[in-house]
């Protein structure tokens, strides 16, 4: 294999301006890991099968094991790490967390920032809705439900409504 | 075993607390193996056979060593020692010696500066084989004795057999009114953890070894390390890393764990390796291929006389689990229904396939998937209502199973009473056709089950307990709590910290827990068998009551107030009878040290014996049995053959919820996995071309999306078992369990076809609908098994018939 010597790109990355250099052919996902060293963003296949390396683009969700390093340039890239907003979590990560929709985590980062982009966008999805938007991302943990039920409650918290964590899907039904 | 069965009031335990280590998970700062860098960490890649099944007669690595930026390659003569995880079954080289028995198999690997440069090493090898002969299915292996795939097991290619008889079968059936045979096949499936496993290795200067890795059992890692690397275990440390999945696919000790240590000790460097997922699908350790054959004996009322089942099982090219996998197929029978005399068959081969292991339910899911759909069968000849003839054949609690296994808390006649009330099975069920009560192609269905929580014998005999816990408490008023077992994420972390902080009266987040770390936690044998929650924390209770014990002695020396008088709560310790009197609980620490020195307790827990003592009763025996009962309700499209399982209600006798929210992700999870088992996945191959795997790929290896799957229904049923930690039994594998065998007799509720076959694919109900649109059966399953040479039975008497648990010797038979 013929080697390159690295190339250098400007990105603003979780908000802040950053730069960075490696071997051109370097997926995002390889930058990320493996450059600077944001382990959250996480890989199942890297082959753009299980939506696993989800990460925001200008806002949209892309696989980035999918997506050339190269074409970061000049784009607002946001990871797992940036989600929460300093110390405070995102309320989709309190309710990923408060309602068991993180079983062994690992999928957790890229079903997080789908679900956010899809909060932007439709702040009441319905079930259907969410279901639509993250059949992208496998999970072999939760069979989904608690994941889904972790979307409606951040949706309508983000909201202001309130709404408390739902008896039947923490105690079953009686 | 100190268990309070009914405390006056529990302030943790019960509670929906969320997991200790949730947050991390959500803000990406969980650490998974591949996450871990070195300095100077050199990348590994493995070299695999592209052949079945051939002899190895030469590897050149010298291209690859002179590649720059290569620092090893290894071959199989650099690890010449054998491992496997079953004692039985040493069969497995790091590194392929002589042959390789698998396309995937690995017969060299390269250290060095990156993965590409890794790559490229690897392609430098070279290999010659000498193909030989493949074996592919359980019929070649039964047929064909050469070659071998192996040169040890019971006979040519057969791994082991199996044949015991608990009670006179011949007589049970003699008194049946109705005798039914079936045949069935449950394809094999994988794991597909979302986490491809991945290992870090580190050699350091004082010749210790330290391996980070993805896997459920570092305790049985670390004695395959020893083994295989010749440094002693002391110099050995595994550290298992959060696993991102595992449901049984990260439970043996890997070829990759070995290789990276080794090259770690050869380069002196940290080395890593991080399989692809086409690798993934090569280390399987999946679900077994099973082929059953099973007949039942029973009265015009639905009482069982007697059963016989049999079961062949396609192991693939490794030993594995296998033999407890074979013996599973065979053991719970007994404890979901009550089978007076019963006798099992069983048979595993090797292939040329990746070998299969345990996944989630262990040798269960086949045979609950066979007995269920016969049940129902025998029924529907009986005319009695499905629900009705499972209600007929409850075990008994607290008693003891034609093969000796000892059940106590027996909740399965509730699970079957929530999940036909919350379906309104009666408003919807008919045998008769012509009297639907659902349109055609809707249809119901149920089924049941029964599963170990834990393993009554640890893997390699010995009298240690299974699980040990440890707890330091800081003067500040900190408690650390080590323990060997190792988060999958279904939450065995938390638990520690949840049963510690009841007895301690703190809060779950105020304690550190360390676990799954050979060289600072005490053993834990693994997270496998559903033992995890009942073992772990019968120790925690232990190690926390000892604790509790040496914090109120000084209290009540201090305030002048009886022991009995004590109570934990709110991070306090205070005289209950006058509640202000009391200390805070970092003040009891200090009282307590200042009285005892250093505050650190053990606790530990190993499993009650066995009443069976025949050769084979190792398997099955357990501390508590959970249950679950599952109605599914389909929807089949009789035009495509595509089936849409709509919903899922399902109870679970989890004996006590620690927590519940975690018990319901567990119940949910595992209606998931059951789903993607009974509609898509398979592993599956060209037998004809090389045994080569058809797609180990996530996209086309079909696992269900949002799309796909169901709305669950989830009833908890809580009868404590008296051996359980507050009485909680395991969720874990239990639910996956009857959803399959639910799923295939609601399709044929809904269209009036038998898919005998795992999974019910649009393709084997087209096929049925065809045959019975011709006025046959409208069936789609296996005709014959295949014939085996069958050892005479080792027979044991039931306890009903005055057994003890015995085998009877051994007599000539005449002819």
């Amino acid at each position: 294999m013929q080697r390159h010597s690295k190339k250098h790109i400007r990105f603003t990355l979780n908000g802040e301006q950053t730069e960075v250099a490696f071997a051109p052919h370097k997926t995002l996902l390889e930058v990320l890991r493996e450059d600077l060293n944001l382990t959250g963003t996480k890989h199942g296949c890297e082959l753009g099968e299980c939506g696993t390396c989800a990460v925001l683009v200008d806002g949209r969700s892309i696989l980035s094991c999918l997506m050339l390093g190269l074409d970061a340039e000049g784009r607002e890239v946001k990871t797992i790490e940036g989600m929460a907003d300093g110390a405070e979590l995102h309320p989709l990560q309190q309710t990923f967390a408060d309602l068991g929709a993180a079983q062994c985590g690992y999928c957790s980062p890229g079903f997080l920032l789908v679900a956010e982009e899809l909060l932007k966008k439709t702040p009441n999805p319905t079930r259907a809705e969410i279901q639509e938007a993250l059949s992208g991302n496998l999970c072999r943990c939760t069979g989904y439900i608690k994941i889904y039920e972790a979307v409606e409650l951040a949706a309508a918290r983000m909201r202001g409504e309130k709404f408390d964590l739902p008896k039947e899907s923490v105690y079953g039904l009686d | 075993m100190k268990n309070p069965e009914n405390p006056v009031q529990l302030n943790v335990v019960g509670k929906p607390f969320r997991k200790v280590d949730a947050r991390a998970k959500c803000v990406g700062q969980t650490k998974f193996a591949d996450d871990i860098v070195l300095p100077r960490m050199l990348f590994c890649k493995m070299l695999r056979s592209h052949l079945p099944h051939a002899l190895i007669k030469s590897i050149d690595i010298s291209k690859a060593l002179a590649l720059r930026g290569v620092f090893a390659v290894i071959t199989g003569k650099d690890l010449p020692i054998p491992y496997g995880i079953l004692p039985v079954s040493q069969d497995e080289h790091a590194l392929c010696i002589d042959k390789v028995r698998f396309i995937g198999d690995p017969v060299a690997a390269v250290a060095a500066i990156d993965e590409d440069v890794a790559f490229d090493a690897m392609n430098l090898i070279e290999v010659e084989y000498e193909p030989l002969e493949t074996i592919a299915t359980i019929d070649e292996a039964v047929l064909i004795d050469e070659p071998r795939i192996h040169d040890y097991g019971d006979s040519g290619n057969v791994h082991k057999k199996v044949s015991l008889e608990f009670g006179n079968v011949d007589e049970g059936f003699a008194e049946a009114d109705l005798v039914r045979e079936d045949t069935f096949f449950y394809e094999g499936n994988t794991h597909l953890p979302m986490e491809q496993h991945a290992a870090v290795a580190h050699f350091d200067s004082d010749g210790k070894i330290t391996l980070w890795s993805s896997t459920q059992t570092p305790h049985y890692v670390h004695r395959a390390l020893a083994k295989v690397l010749g440094l002693p275990a002391s110099h050995i440390r595994v550290i298992a890393t959060p696993n991102g999945g595992g449901f049984g696919g990260k439970s043996d000790p890997f070829n990759h764990e070995v290789v990276v240590c080794k090259l770690a000790m050869i380069t002196g460097r940290p080395v890593k390796v991080t399989l692809t997922r086409e690798e993934v699908f090569y280390c399987h350790r999946g679900r077994h291929p099973v082929l059953m054959k099973v007949k039942t004996g029973v009265k015009n009322d639905g009482a069982i006389t007697a059963m016989h089942f049999e079961s062949y099982l396609d192991g693939g090219a490794y030993g594995s689990y296998g033999v407890a996998s074979t013996f599973y197929t065979g053991a719970l029978q007994t404890v979901t229904y009550e089978v007076p005399r019963y006798k099992f068959q069983g048979l595993r081969v090797f292939t040329n396939k990746p070998p299969c292991g345990p996944k989630r339910g262990h040798g269960t899911p086949q045979p609950r998937y066979g007995l269920e759909i016969h049940l129902d069968k025998i029924a529907e000849q009986l005319r009695m209502d499905p629900v009705e003839i499972r209600r007929r054949h409850l075990v008994a609690p607290n008693s003891v199973t034609a093969n000796y296994l000892r059940i106590g808390s027996m909740g399965l006649g509730k699970c079957i009473d929530k999940v036909v009330e919350g379906s309104r099975w009666s408003e919807r069920f008919s045998w008769d056709q012509s009297q639907r009560k659902l349109p055609f192609g809707k249809g119901i269905g149920i089924a049941c089950s029964s599963y170990i929580c834990g393993a009554g014998l640890p893997i390699y005999w010995n009298n240690m307990p299974q699980s040990g816990v440890q707890l330091r408490l800081d003067r500040q008023g900190g408690v650390c709590v080590m323990c060997g077992s190792t988060d999958i994420g279904q939450g065995s972390d938390s638990i520690l910290a949840y049963i510690v902080a009841e007895i301690l009266g703190i809060d779950p987040f105020d304690i550190r827990v360390v676990t799954a770390d050979t060289d600072l936690t005490p053993v834990d044998l693994g997270s496998y068998s559903s033992r995890v929650t009942l073992m772990t924390g019968n120790a925690a209770i232990q190690a926390a009551e000892r604790a509790r014990e040496l914090l109120v002695m000084a209290v009540a020396e201090k305030l002048g107030v009886p022991i009995e008088n004590l109570s934990l709560a709110e991070r306090r310790v205070f005289d209950v009878e006058n509640p202000e009197v009391g200390v805070s609980f970092a003040e009891a620490v200090v009282l307590a040290e200042s009285k005892f020195g250093t505050i650190g307790t053990v606790g530990s827990y190993s499993p009650p014996r066995s009443p069976g003592k025949y050769k084979g009763s190792g398997v099955g025996p357990s501390p508590a049995y959970s249950y679950s009962a599952a109605v599914a309700e389909v929807d089949v499209n009789p035009d495509t053959g595509i089936v849409v399982v709509e919903r899922v209600w399902i109870a679970h006798d989890i004996g006590r919820s620690i927590n519940p929210m975690l018990v319901m992700g567990q119940v949910e999870g595992s209606v998931y996995m059951a789903l993607g088992e009974i509609l898509m996945e398979e592993m599956v191959y060209r037998e004809n071309r090389n045994v080569v795997h058809k797609f180990p790929s996530m996209l086309e290896y079909k696992s269900p999306t949002t799309m796909e799957m169901c709305d669950v229904k989830t009833y908890l049923i809580e009868d404590p078992d008296p051996n359980g930690p507050y009485g909680a039994k395991e969720v874990g594998q239990g639910p996956l369990l009857p959803v399959p065998p639910a799923v295939a007799t609601a399709v044929y509720n809904a269209v009036g076809v038998r898919i005998d076959e795992v999974p019910i694919t649009p393709e084997k109900v087209l096929r049925a609908l065809k045959e019975k649109s011709r006025g046959r059966d409208g069936r789609f399953g296996p005709g014959a098994v295949p014939s085996v040479d069958w050892p005479e039975p080792l027979r044991v008497l039931t306890p009903a018939e005055g057994g003890d648990g015995t085998e009877m010797p051994r007599v000539a038979v005449h002819s």
